[in-house]
């Protein structure tokens, strides 16, 4: 057996003994980039071979935290994708106001940076007041990093260019504080917003949403588990509820595929059948 | 999916795709490559064009007007098919699972890059192995040298832009720095290569293979 065929063992091993030792499943993941992710990790550590992980990360609680850090990836950037904002403003926001109060769950939502860019959108046409956001993620610290809302100049900067792009109406820059190299977005923003730990793996629906925010996270699981995870906002959704996904995630390659029309195909908005 | 390029007889290896991975000057080049691909050529060819974060799939539909292939920037999950050209999304790492099929990532920047060259060309030897063909254009910097490694390593056919042609002799030249490379070809060679190597009839002499030294890796 070949070197390769034999880390794909070794990996096995590692992906199980961090489950069963922590109880955080990365078993179905993607595989290439899970891969990719441990052989990076390998290569900073002492170690030589991944089944060498395997001791270190059922004794060694702080070698486990390292190895974790490789694993939860969180990029994402405020109104990444300026068109698919435009597109919830035309195309999914019409219809939110016909219903006296919008819930709705941003799965995913990493850092927080796109929870906000919704809050701010719904604030604009007005519905954000009678609007509850769920922010919810599995990774409590960058949970905590989205309630605090304070983000660099940097992205700050890139975020305006964004804001403008998506179709916002008012200046980026009434919507935070500058304070030294830092941006703190006004704590009006959160109000309306719970942010959650929650994890698509393992956990459940939550009730009557008419809107589920779920990009590129998608992206990160493996077939089954993105079914598992398409199924959960199935069941949250309302009838006519609405589920936008990453722009180069498609439900076509999904089991949920003929409960959903589709509303915007570049935006990746659906509409789940049966409603209004 | 099943590893390793069939050989009937010790004769030609049966190739299964090309991944190609340019930066600056790689449009050029690939301008020359992809028309030189018949319409019968069937293998998937897996692109990563270093591009602006903001290209809204312009690049691929520049590229359909060069081709008689099929081009398309893949969803994630997309089911890689004979014959047809995918390039990586701007903005997005693609890979390739042992399945086949394509996942996309939006992990951090590797050599300042997403897309990265690397990326795809490490999934693509764990999926393809010696069944791989690896092309690697002009460029500024030196993303694509550690995946040419690993092609390599994995048996996989290697190949680069000759940097006297190439509109910037980094990416090409840290590519051949490796020694893992098989051929140094100019784009227009390297076309006439992959058709003969993908198309449905090969015009290669009947002992060819793509003998190159055995990696220490």
């Amino acid at each position: 057996m070949d070197h390769d065929k034999i880390e794909i063992i070794e990996i096995d091993l590692l992906l199980e003994a961090v489950f069963r030792r922590y109880g955080y499943d990365f078993r179905s993941y993607a595989r290439a980039s899970m891969e990719r992710r441990i052989r990076q990790f390998l290569s900073v550590t002492e170690c030589s071979s991944v089944a060498e992980l395997i001791p270190r990360v059922l004794h060694d609680e702080d070698f486990f935290s390292r190895l974790v850090r490789y694993f939860s990836i969180s990029v994402t950037e405020m109104y990444r994708d300026p068109l698919v904002y435009r597109a919830i403003r035309e195309k999914v926001v019409p219809l939110l106001r016909t219903w006296p109060h919008v819930k709705i769950w941003h799965a995913g939502c990493a850092t927080g940076e796109e929870v906000y860019s919704l809050a701010i959108l719904l604030k604009e046409e007005g519905i954000y007041q009678r609007a509850t956001i769920y922010a919810t993620d599995l990774n409590d610290k960058v949970l905590a990093q989205a309630r605090e809302g304070v983000y660099s100049l940097d992205r700050i900067r890139e975020a305006t260019q964004n804001y403008q792009q998506a179709g916002g109406r008012a200046s980026f820059s009434e919507y935070y504080h500058s304070r030294y190299d830092a941006a703190a977005l006004d704590s009006s923003l959160r109000e309306r917003i719970t942010f959650a730990n929650h994890n698509l793996a393992v956990d459940g629906a939550f009730g009557e949403m008419h809107l589920v925010f779920c990009r590129n996270v998608l992206i990160y699981f493996n077939r089954e588990l993105q079914n598992r995870a398409l199924g959960l906002f199935t069941e949250s959704l309302v009838h006519g509820g609405f589920l936008c996904l990453g722009t180069k995630e498609d439900l076509r390659f999904s089991a949920v595929n003929d409960l959903y029309e589709v509303v915007d195909g570049k935006a990746k908005i659906y509409k789940k059948k049966g409603g209004p | 999916m099943s590893r390793g390029a069939t050989r009937a007889g010790g004769g030609i290896p049966h190739y299964k795709a090309v991944v190609i991975g340019g930066s600056a000057g790689g449009v050029e080049a690939l301008a020359t490559i992809l028309p030189a691909l018949p319409g019968d050529f069937v293998l998937p060819v897996l692109v990563v064009q270093h591009l602006h974060a903001s290209d809204d799939g312009a690049f691929s539909f520049h590229l359909a007007n060069l081709t008689q292939l099929p081009v398309a920037e893949p969803c994630d999950k997309t089911k890689v098919e004979p014959g047809r050209v995918y390039t990586a999304p701007a903005n997005y790492h693609m890979l390739v699972e042992r399945d086949g099929t394509i996942a996309l990532s939006v992990e951090g920047r590797v050599n300042w890059s997403r897309p990265s060259i690397d990326v795809l060309f490490e999934s693509a030897a764990q999926a393809w192995g010696e069944a791989l063909i690896a092309v690697i254009l002009s460029g500024a910097n030196t993303d694509g040298a550690r995946g040419i490694l690993a092609v390599h390593a994995a048996g996989g056919l290697t190949i680069v832009q000759d940097p006297a042609e190439a509109g910037s002799v980094v990416m090409p030249q840290a590519a051949i720095a490796t020694g893992a490379v098989a051929h140094v070809l100019p784009a227009g060679e390297i076309g006439r290569l992959l058709a003969d190597l993908g198309g449905r009839k090969t015009n290669l002499p009947p002992g060819y293979r793509h003998s190159i030294r055995q990696s220490t890796a």
